[in-house]
């Protein structure tokens, strides 16, 4: 394949990596914790996507909105259910009990769609890819799903930038206390930045899942290359995990094509290991870590 | 009450019991190679794998505050590391053993200062991903026997009686080893150090103590420990690939054991090791089904008991089997009516 190919696809990769990557750092930004179970949320929502195609035999567009949706109110419960209650002085308890979920969230799903690797189909848009000239066509989906996650990083932008909920996400991350003294009810916040991080990475696993073939496995692998996206790109910016997404891409699939198939991966972690020696920060570093 | 109405102690009468039940444990089971079945003994190697890995990873995650997710990286550079001092430079296997923990620690040296630079969850994830790396390297050299793995020749050559005994009682001694040498940590400078950090890192670094340097030498010992853990599996198992020896279930393990047992204290692995392994041996035919009754009984323990069985224990009946701890002890001024005065153990305050 040509290395203009490779580049573009490689580019486009990163769009995905930023979307699964986006949510992470949003709960972050906002409680400081690391959802260690965040990439198997995402092959979660595949999964759910996949069973209500299956049972209800609907499209995957109206099942991915359905399913989008769904996670939104996990994420909430979740966050309000579970999660809150690890808040606190003990910065290890988050860490472990996310890495609990992570490993129930994985034997559950192989529980109970088995560990076979399953895909969700999409139709047409799957195959079809705009031909620029002989040898360089960009396919259609990894296009849309490039653009898809520039549209939800400017959309959480704007919504943490513009409004009055997104104004009191930024007060509850720089000082909890002040914003609870303000009247913000910091548990409802972090439920809602929760609900939020899981529509969109409900929306990644879905893309995922269209794009490629998954397995209840993947999430770890997921949850990996979204948090080498967020320290690349500089922890708080959100259009920085999109830089961060791309870099990785680039450096997987030129690696790839470098190198022969087996080394793509790790060229990825070898430039996120390089960045992390020689800027720490990131690439646009906006806040400070905790 | 005056100065000399307290005083400060750390073992108490009864630590010489549990010095002498231990040695009488470790003395019973070291006489297993004599009359027990070979299954037996290999059953408990791994428990006593499992034993060394938990108090490792508490040592990491539950003394220096620095969960790992990626400890298998170790592990699974013991293993190979075994291969490679046993069957290409020829080395005893029992030897090797050992030289297999300085393989890890060799790696795990230009990796700390890397990963420190990453916080709580994120240095979780780094480390995951420094195992990814090292598994990713192992799996696409030829040398190294890629995705298919090696069998450890120099160890599956040895006698076979030779080999069974000596790998148990090498396990064993790695157990115990571990435990010993997380007492002995905690009891010296730099355990003091940990437990300031622990406590109030801010406070430590002002009190004098350097962060950097203890976290380092936590991290670099349980490299070591992680590797020889690895180097003893692949004693037992004879057979190495980068799939099993990187796995993420290492750490699964070690979290669960620790997690159900006691974070922070030196029972709780050993406790936690006994519970994993006892529901292992019954439930191991649903793997998955385990699997997922060990992630909720972890998520259920970190949330309503953060000191796990051994931290209720201990809050319930004030007892540590290892003296580790200062303990102040009040000595209660003679009262006038003479009531049936409950000698030197008068009420007990703790600074751990």
């Amino acid at each position: 394949m040509d290395w203009a190919n490779v580049a573009i696809q490689g580019i486009l990769l990163g769009g995905l990596y930023a979307l699964f990557a986006t949510g992470l750092a949003l709960v972050f930004g906002v409680m400081r914790m690391v959802n260690l179970a965040h990439g198997d949320l995402g092959i979660l929502a595949a999964f759910v996507a996949l069973f209500l195609v299956q049972s209800f035999h609907i499209g995957v567009l109206w099942s991915g909105l359905l399913t989008i949706v769904i996670m939104f109110v996990v994420g909430y419960l979740l966050q309000r259910g579970l999660l809150n209650f690890t808040l606190g002085s003990d910065d290890t308890r988050p860490i472990v009990v996310t890495f609990g979920l992570s490993i129930i969230i994985q034997n559950g799903l192989i529980m109970w769609f088995s560990a076979d690797s399953q895909g969700l189909d999409a139709g047409k848009i799957e195959n079809i890819s705009i031909r620029i000239s002989d040898k360089l066509s960009i396919g259609w989906f990894p296009l849309l799903v490039f653009i898809t996650s520039i549209v939800v990083i400017a959309l959480l932008q704007t919504f943490l930038n513009r409004t009055k909920l997104g104004r009191a996400f930024r007060a509850t991350s720089d000082d909890r206390e002040a914003a609870e003294l303000m009247g913000i009810n910091n548990r409802h916040i972090y439920g809602l930045a929760m609900a939020i991080a899981l529509a969109i990475v409900a929306l990644a696993g879905i893309l995922l899942a269209v794009r490629t073939t998954f397995d209840p496995t993947q999430g770890p692998f997921r949850l990996i290359y979204a948090f080498e996206a967020v320290i690349m790109g500089g922890m708080g910016s959100i259009w920085g995990t999109l830089i961060g997404g791309i870099v990785l891409g680039l450096s997987q699939t030129l690696g790839s094509q470098a190198f022969g198939s087996g080394w793509g991966l790790l060229v990825g972690h070898l430039v996120f290991l390089t960045v992390l020696a020689v800027r720490p920060s990131g690439f646009f570093a906006k806040t400070v870590t905790a | 009450m005056s100065a000399q109405d307290f005083s400060v102690a750390r073992s108490t009468r009864m630590h010489r019991y549990v010095l002498i039940m231990g040695v009488l444990i470790v003395a019973a089971l070291a006489s297993f190679p004599f009359w027990a079945q070979v299954s037996f003994l290999r059953t408990m190697v791994t428990f006593f794998t499992l034993v060394a890995l938990a108090q490792m990873w508490n040592l990491l995650g539950g003394y220096a505050g620095m969960i790992s997710v990626g400890q298998q990286a170790y592990l699974g550079l013991g293993a190979y590391g075994l291969w490679l001092m046993g069957d290409v430079f020829h080395i005893h296997p029992f030897v090797s053993v050992i030289l297999a923990g300085g393989l890890a620690l060799l790696v795990a040296l230009p990796v700390a200062p890397l990963i420190f630079r990453l916080r709580g969850g994120y240095f979780a994830i780094g480390t995951w991903v420094v195992a990814e790396v090292v598994r990713l390297v192992v799996a696409n050299i030829q040398a190294t026997g890629g995705g298919s793995g090696k069998t450890v020749i120099s160890a599956a050559r040895l006698p076979i009686d030779t080999r069974i005994n000596g790998t148990y009682l090498l396990a064993l001694f790695v157990a115990v080893g571990s435990i010993l040498l997380v007492y002995f940590l905690l009891r010296s400078r730099l355990g003091l150090a940990l437990t300031a950090i622990r406590d109030n890192e801010l406070a430590a670094q002002s009190s004098g103590v350097n962060i950097f340097r203890s976290k380092l030498y936590v991290y670099l010992i349980s490299a070591f420990g992680c590797g020889v853990v690895g180097a003893v599996v692949a004693m037992n198992l004879l057979r190495i690939q980068p799939a099993a020896a990187f796995s993420i279930n290492w750490t699964a393990y070690a979290l669960f054991i620790v997690v159900i047992g006691g974070f922070g204290s030196i029972e709780g692995p050993i406790i936690g090791a006994v519970i994993y392994f006892t529901l292992l041996q019954s439930l191991s035919q649903y793997g998955t089904t385990y699997m997922l009754l060990l992630g909720v009984i972890a998520v259920a323990m970190a949330t309503k008991a953060p000191r796990g069985i051994w931290g209720i224990v201990t809050k319930r009946w004030n007892v540590h089997l290892f003296p580790v701890r200062r303990r102040l002890v009040l000595e209660e001024p003679p009262e006038p009516q003479g009531t049936t005065g409950a000698g030197a153990a008068g009420p007990v305050a703790e600074a751990s």
